[in-house]
């Protein structure tokens, strides 16, 4: 196939924009500077378009699509940050606030933390559903890490990671709903974990306060999260 | 099998029926197990046995006869029906063989409710015995796979399959000829057929009906479909909660593969086809394709975001076709009569028949199939006899947690996919509950959002938290605690879910919310405002579950 | 699928020496003893023992290779699973649509009145459990009970109470 069939072109936000094939919007998007909220994906992790954050506007198609798994198209026009898909980013921000107890001022991620950087620059001043306040655990088991699920917003970041680079799959999900939880193992305290090499992708992974390092205070707890490109560049290249 | 064979199998089974001067059908499906119709059937055999008529009567088991309000259901080769048979009736059943009709048990079936029927889908439904693929065969039976695999070629089943108009009865209406032409034209190094049957909708129970009253046709419709797209393994993916359902599918699975209807080289073509069955485990989000196909792969029933659809990726990333059972049930007849014949049937949009499950405040309850097109008064009024003596019609709802509820206005809309759209329900799989004065919408409304909270996988904020809050909301509302803004935030979540949720069941979970607003908003306004319900529900018995 | 070079693990071995397990092991044969019926072997587990503990849990997951975490998230997905045990005697009332506005919630109090218990609880005796059905499918029936096995239409509080008496009369 000649290399030029390779490339689409289209417009974003009424700029021209060119791609490769099989490139997303929101590759292509973050290519050329063009901002898109996100909190579930994570380069170098697979896609699951779960948060719903990413929803842009397809003329000519009448669903929203979530530009992390969307494949862009030929002369496809995309709107990245209408008034109505603001409206829908702040709720959808607003019902994870509501969700569990993110209450930023004690949390070990605040100034570091996804959810609060997204709330900010989404200029989202207060909440006006009501806060659920569920109990949610804290366990505080494993030698070096943290999970609270007060936290959690459920990204499946950690499972995710934990499956695809480590390999050791000691996340997952359980339950469902509102009442989903992420686990170790048999929903065991995570310092007993048989399968978790202490690795630590999860905790660098996670976009807000629920996985953190022990001996950490309030706003030191930095992920550093260069690490994932390279190590799915290095396996992809392995397999191949 | 060659088609020879086949018919030979069919003569040799009618000769053998004949041979029998009476015949006494006992309906062996679930509703009437339920009422004991096992009892029944064993006290007719004893009966029959004692009077030494063995030879002369036989006493079959058979599928749904439809009207499961009035069972256990029997009828004879008189031609009468009996309703509410209990054990001790058996001699005066067998008595009326040769006696006559007993009028005191008898049905009356030149009624509507039986006589306004068009049955493609029921036709053998309280004929045939489910558990014999000889009587399967004998009302014709798999002759439609031999027309198939010895006349057509795969395009011509798709081109007769799209020609018939037949829509995915499931719920959305996609084409199936056009969803079978996509999965054909994949490209896979192996292909699957699927059979939803997972039944989740509560008020429906079309296709467990099917299942339990006429396996064989599903097991033909799938087989027509694998040799239509090519493909070689298919599931069934059934509900748990259906025993007998699943019970009859082993069984005609066992009997198709021996009688060479499965499995390799089907009568000498170059059909290969194995099927089997997957239990499902309570999850209503598994009817959603890509979450069905990710339970079978052993995993949760969470759905992925399309494309890439299931016709190119679906089960192990192979290409998959997905139908649900009725829309296999319609396959048979439609190869065998051809595509136009049934396009003859139904509106201009919706061609064929609907099989609806009638139940609620109607005297009526049970199955009915009737021709797209006729109108919700036909169905409720005529058929079911409208609500019980002294009851008043208040609204039907279509489509389960996904549909609506349809006030008095449109009884006398036509019933097509288009126009149950158009007022803000879904054709669903075929649920129809009937309400009268002493359901309150705001309670049916909270009803529905309790179980879309609770069977959302969880996996998109939208609908795993903004389910909750409706819910909650809501709850408010029937408590009479809400405010104005609570029924603005209400609103305001309804389009949230619709545009913003992952899969069908968060998109469509506000329709039955949206539906009582639209057409009962001053129910709403009384428990706001007024701190009333009108219609006496709310309050009473809230303690009994939350309590 | 294609051919991958499985990684020869040692069989697992039985939680107890109790025969049910090999139940579970044809179940998994049959399907390959691959990922793929982890469903599967966790129904034959549920319809052996009645329920799913860890123990099966792990076994079915060690002899499947699915990792703990994800049988686990299986297990707590469906609510056809449960991981207690259930009484000696089982009333699941349906709470479809047909069944919900035709009185479901009457029969439900009436267990709450008599007995104590709550949809998914047991009394403290163990005699009975309170299950609820999103639908049996017996919407005809409308309000439908399945006692133990058997499915019973058209249900008041006043025949659930002779049932439930019934039950309380035979001491096992």
């Amino acid at each position: 196939m000649a290399k030029a069939a390779n490339i689409k072109t289209l417009k974003i936000d009424g700029r021209d924009v060119s791609a490769r094939q099989n490139e997303t919007i929101l590759e292509v998007a973050r290519e050329n500077g063009i901002f898109i909220p996100t909190l579930c994906t994570l380069k170098g992790l697979s896609n699951v378009g779960a948060c719903r954050l990413c929803l842009v506007e397809v003329k000519g198609t009448a669903r929203l699509q979530p530009a992390c798994v969307t494949r862009v198209e030929e002369a496809m026009e995309v709107t990245t940050n209408s008034e109505r898909l603001q409206g829908y980013r702040r709720a959808i921000l607003e019902l994870l606030f509501t969700e569990r107890n993110h209450v930023c001022a004690v949390c070990v991620s605040n100034g570091h933390c996804e959810l609060q950087s997204l709330a900010q620059k989404l200029e989202i001043t207060h909440v006006h559903f009501a806060y659920r306040y569920p109990e949610a655990e804290v366990d505080a088991s494993h030698e070096r890490f943290i999970v609270d699920h007060n936290r959690c917003i459920l990204c499946t970041r950690c499972v995710r990671v934990c499956e695809e680079i480590e390999g050791a799959h000691t996340w997952d999900v359980m339950g469902r709903g509102i009442d989903a939880k992420v686990i170790t193992d048999l929903n065991e305290p995570w310092g007993s974990s048989q399968t978790c090499t202490g690795c630590g992708k999860c905790v660098h992974v996670c976009p807000t306060g629920a996985l953190s390092e022990k001996g950490k205070s309030v706003a030191e707890m930095l992920k550093r999260r260069q690490f994932l490109p390279y190590l799915t560049q290095m396996r992809e290249e392995d397999r191949s | 099998m060659s088609p020879e064979e086949l018919d030979q199998i069919a003569e040799t089974e009618r000769q053998a029926q004949l041979g029998f001067k009476h015949r006494v059908n006992v309906c062996v499906a679930a509703g009437c197990v339920s009422c004991q119709s096992e009892g029944v059937k064993q006290a007719i055999e004893k009966d029959v046995a004692r009077r030494g008529m063995g030879a002369d009567c036989e006493v079959k088991g058979v599928g749904c006869m439809g009207l499961c309000a009035q069972g256990p259901l029997v009828s004879t080769s008189a031609g009468v029906l009996y309703q509410k048979v209990a054990i001790e009736d058996a001699p005066a059943v067998v008595e009326s063989l040769l006696a006559g009709p007993d009028p005191r048990l008898l049905c009356k079936t030149d009624v509507p409710f039986f006589q306004a029927q068009k049955k493609i889908v029921l036709e053998n439904c309280g004929v045939i015995d489910p558990e014999r693929i000889e009587d399967y065969i004998a009302a014709g039976g798999y002759t439609a796979l031999m027309r198939a695999l010895g006349e057509l070629t795969a395009a011509q089943v798709i081109e007769e399959v799209t020609k018939s108009g037949l829509r995915g009865r499931g719920g959305a209406g996609y084409p199936t000829g056009l969803k079978w032409s996509t999965v054909s034209k994949a490209v896979g190094e192996r292909k699957y057929v699927i059979c939803n049957a997972d039944e989740g909708d509560p008020g429906a129970f079309m296709d467990r009906s099917v299942l339990e009253s006429d396996p064989h046709r599903v097991l033909e419709g799938m087989l027509i479909a694998a040799y239509a797209v090519g493909a070689s393994e298919g599931y069934i993916y059934v509900r748990a909660e259906y025993p007998l359902a699943i019970k009859r599918l082993r069984i005609a699975i066992r009997h198709a593969e021996r009688f060479g209807l499965l499995g390799n080289y089907i009568s000498a073509s170059r059909l290969s086809f194995h099927v089997d069955l997957r239990l499902g485990a309570g999850a209503f989000v598994c009817g959603e394709e890509t979450a069905l196909i990710s339970s079978i792969e052993g995993k949760r029933g969470s759905p992925r975001p399309r494309p890439p659809y299931p016709a190119q990726e679906g089960l192990f990333g192979e290409p998959t076709l997905i139908n649900n059972v009725e829309t296999f049930a319609n396959i048979a007849p439609i190869i065998r009569n051809g595509g136009e014949w049934y396009a003859q049937i139904g509106t201009e949009k919706s061609k064929g028949t609907k099989v609806f499950a009638l139940a609620g405040s109607v005297t009526n309850t049970g199955l009915v199939e009737v021709p797209m097109g006729v109108t919700l008064r036909q169905i409720v009024y005529e058929m079911g006899g409208g609500p019980p003596e002294g009851r008043q019609f208040k609204a039907v709802q279509t489509g389960g947690p996904s549909g609506g509820c349809i006030p008095a206005d449109f009884l006398d809309m036509p019933v097509d996919y288009e126009n149950l759209a158009k007022v803000g329900s879904i054709m669903g799989s075929g649920g129809m509950i009937v309400m009268d004065e002493t359901s309150c919408m705001v309670d049916v409304a909270k009803f529905f959002m309790d179980f879309c909270a609770s069977e959302s996988c969880g996996k998109c904020v939208p609908c795993r938290v903004g389910t909750y809050h409706m819910h909650r909301i809501l709850d408010a509302i029937t408590e009479r605690t809400a405010t104005a803004q609570d029924l603005a935030q209400l609103q305001e979540l309804c389009d949230l879910l619709k545009n913003t949720s992952l899969c069908g069941l968060g998109q469509s979970a506000p329709n039955p919310v949206l539906s009582t607003l639209r057409y009962f908003e001053s129910e709403y306004q009384a428990h706001i405002e007024q701190h009333v319900c009108p219609a006496g529900v709310c309050g009473k018995l809230e303690e009994a579950l939350h309590g | 699928m294609g051919a991958v070079a499985v990684l020869e693990l040692p069989k697992t071995p039985h939680p107890s020496d109790d025969k049910r397990w090999r139940l579970v092991d044809t179940t998994m044969r049959r399907l390959g003893n691959q990922q793929r019926g982890l469903i599967e072997a966790l129904h034959t587990v549920q319809e052996a023992f009645g329920y799913l503990d860890v123990e099966a849990l792990r076994y079915v997951a060690s002899s499947l290779r699915v990792p703990l975490s994800r049988a686990y998230g299986v297990a707590t997905f469906y609510h056809f699973f449960t991981l207690k045990p259930a009484g000696e005697h089982t009333c699941v009332v349906c709470m479809g649509t047909a069944c919900y506005i035709k009185g479901a919630l009457q029969l439900v109090s009436a267990m709450k009145q008599d007995l104590g218990v709550t949809p998914g609880q047991t009394t403290a005796d163990g005699k009975v459990s309170l299950l609820t059905a999103r639908c049996l499918g017996s919407c005809g029936l409308a309000p439908a009970v399945v006692y133990d096995h058997e499915v019973a239409g058209k249900v008041t509080p006043a025949a659930l109470r002779d049932r439930l008496a019934k039950w309380n009369s035979h001491v096992s």
